[in-house]
């Protein structure tokens, strides 16, 4: 059997565990929904950012939608470890990294699913793109890009973890790094300090990106850095995980 | 390849400073249960994962099936099956799923799984609970179920580390009898267990661990000779009347500072009938009196001069 059908196995496996949790369907495809009627309905009049809220908030809100798929992600992650069936696939002749590539593309499906959601209703909502159908591409592939760095990095999160309670704990800086970026309000409007922090981290070039794409005016200024971040993340947590992987037991 | 299932010999681990095993040798001859007795950390977890290639030894080697551990732990997994201490299953998936995730895992070709499937349902008796998730399951399913789970690639080689602990009687005696069941077939047994009955009833070698050592290597009888039979233990309010007493029983055994005597018996009421008897010829009373039968503290009391809890 070769690694690729034995994470399509462990693919299915984790499927199947999303579809029976209701609690992580609601954190990872509703509550990106909930958040952006509550930015747009309530507060989007409050913000002045020059275009349409809806406009603006969208590309932030996809990337929010990413964030909040990973809280499971890290829970279930610790589950398969600390309830030994990672140890169980580990004694058999399985190949080693499907587990944790199951987790990652399941988590990475997931985030799909929950922004074809969020995008979805944004339409409704009156959201007006002026993207090329190679821009819809680029937007597609960042997003994918970005999941897939995050899926690695929160699997590597759930694999430390000591228990799924601190599992889940753990991811809450990444649901709650996008709101100190420019995802709900331009870095520009916000006080001192965390307008810096807000400019600098990595989520805002990767939201600039996909609002540039989204608008049919992609900057390379903000490209760059944005796959940058991805790689870098993606690199950091694809290696922290296979590390904890093998020397946990 | 020679008749032995797994050979062991100089296996050291230590975590950090903490040395949990300190050098052990032992053999298993195949299509036999051997047995590894020890309380609480002792190291049988520990032995267990080297040597179902979870953890890397220190020191030493292993021959799990033939193959070597260090070099060769791919063909060792493919030969042997873990049934850890925790039932380890998916607890979102049902049991027959569970077992169909181990046959997509496996090298059973897909036409077979659905018949070996039902048929370790019909096996473990759990046929009726197959469509409901493992979460709803009893302890003693999950054990079952676990257990199902690894017998999917007929290992050659089982390993089950304390598959009892925690389970109630009724359960326990299922599981000896499955066990049992797989030894007829020529499987080779590896259990580690906290209850000397349990090696007793199915172990056809007994080795015992006590702080990363074996203490003791055998039959179950070569190790229920170097352990106190059963006995009858008398305590007696005074050191005077234990004195007395200690005369007219010489066989026995004194424990000074208890006060009480240790009597050999069977166990018998004729035997306890005869002590009493005596024990009123000379108008003596015990203040106490008790039947032992020997258990994994005596063991230990035996073999290494403390008992389980001071061993932990």
């Amino acid at each position: 059997m070769s690694a690729k059908s034995h994470s399509l196995v462990m693919l299915r496996r984790n499927t199947k565990h999303i579809t029976r949790n209701p609690t992580s369907v609601f954190n990872a495809v509703l509550m990106p929904i909930v958040i952006m009627l509550m930015f747009v309905y309530m507060f989007g009049d409050a913000f002045d950012v020059g275009v349409d809220y809806i406009d603006y908030a969208t590309p932030g809100l996809m990337l929010l939608a990413i964030c909040y798929g990973l809280g499971s992600t890290a829970t279930a992650v610790n589950a398969d470890m600390t309830k030994g069936i990672i140890n169980r696939f580990k004694v058999m002749d399985v190949s080693r990294g499907a587990v944790l590539t199951g987790h990652v593309v399941a988590s990475v499906l997931t985030n799909l699913v929950a922004i074809a959601a969020l995008v979805g209703v944004a339409f409704l909502l009156g959201f007006d793109p002026h993207a090329s159908a190679a821009q819809w591409f680029g937007v597609v592939g960042v997003v994918v890009l970005l999941a897939f760095a995050a899926g690695w990095f929160t699997v590597a999160l759930g694999l430390s973890a000591k228990s799924p309670e601190t599992a889940g704990l753990a991811a809450v800086p990444l649901v709650m790094l996008p709101f100190f970026s420019s995802a709900i309000v331009p870095a520009e409007k916000m006080g001192p300090g965390l307008r810096q922090f807000a400019e600098y981290q990595p989520f805002t070039p990767i939201i600039e990106t996909l609002r540039g794409l989204i608008n049919g005016t992609p900057a390379t200024g903000d490209v760059i850095p944005a796959l940058a971040w991805c790689v870098v993340i993606a690199l950091i947590g694809y290696l922290w995980a296979r590390s904890t992987f093998t020397k946990r037991a | 390849m020679t008749n032995s299932a797994i050979v062991v010999s100089g296996l050291r681990k230590a975590y950090k400073d903490k040395v949990v095993l300190d050098g052990i040798d032992f053999e298993v001859r195949a299509g036999s249960v051997f047995s590894m007795l020890g309380p609480n950390g002792a190291g049988k977890t520990t032995t267990v994962n080297v040597l179902t290639t979870l953890m890397k030894a220190d020191g030493g080697t292993v021959r799990v099936a033939g193959h070597d551990l260090a070099t060769e732990a791919k063909a060792v997994r493919a030969a042997i099956g873990v049934t850890g201490q925790f039932a380890a299953v998916d607890e979102l998936l049902t049991g027959q799923e569970n077992l169909q995730l181990m046959v997509d895992l496996s090298r059973v070709r897909a036409k077979d799984g659905k018949q070996i499937v039902g048929g370790l349902l019909e096996r473990f008796e759990l046929t009726e609970a197959a469509q409901k998730p493992a979460s709803t399951y009893s302890g003693g399913m999950r054990r079952k179920l676990d257990l199902a789970m690894t017998l999917v690639g007929n290992p050659k080689i089982i390993f089950l580390d304390e598959p009892t602990t925690g389970l109630d009687p009724r359960s326990r005696h299922t599981m000896w009898a499955i066990i049992r069941d797989l030894v007829a077939d020529g499987v080779t047994i590896f259990l580690t267990t906290q209850y000397l009955e349990e090696a007793d009833q199915l172990a056809d070698q007994v080795a015992v661990l006590d702080g990363g050592r074996l203490v003791a290597n055998g039959t179950p009888d070569d190790l229920k000779r170097q352990i106190p039979g059963t006995h009858i233990r008398l305590r007696f309010t005074s050191a005077a009347e234990l004195d007395a007493a200690a005369r007219v029983l010489p066989d026995a055994t004194r424990e000074p500072e208890a006060l009480a005597l240790r009597v050999p018996s069977d166990g018998g009421t004729k035997s306890l009938r005869a002590l009493l008897d005596r024990l009123d010829e000379y108008s003596l009373s015990a203040e106490e009196c008790s039947v032992h039968t020997p258990d994994l503290d005596d063991v230990f009391l035996a073999l290494t001069g403390h008992t389980t809890e001071a061993a932990k």
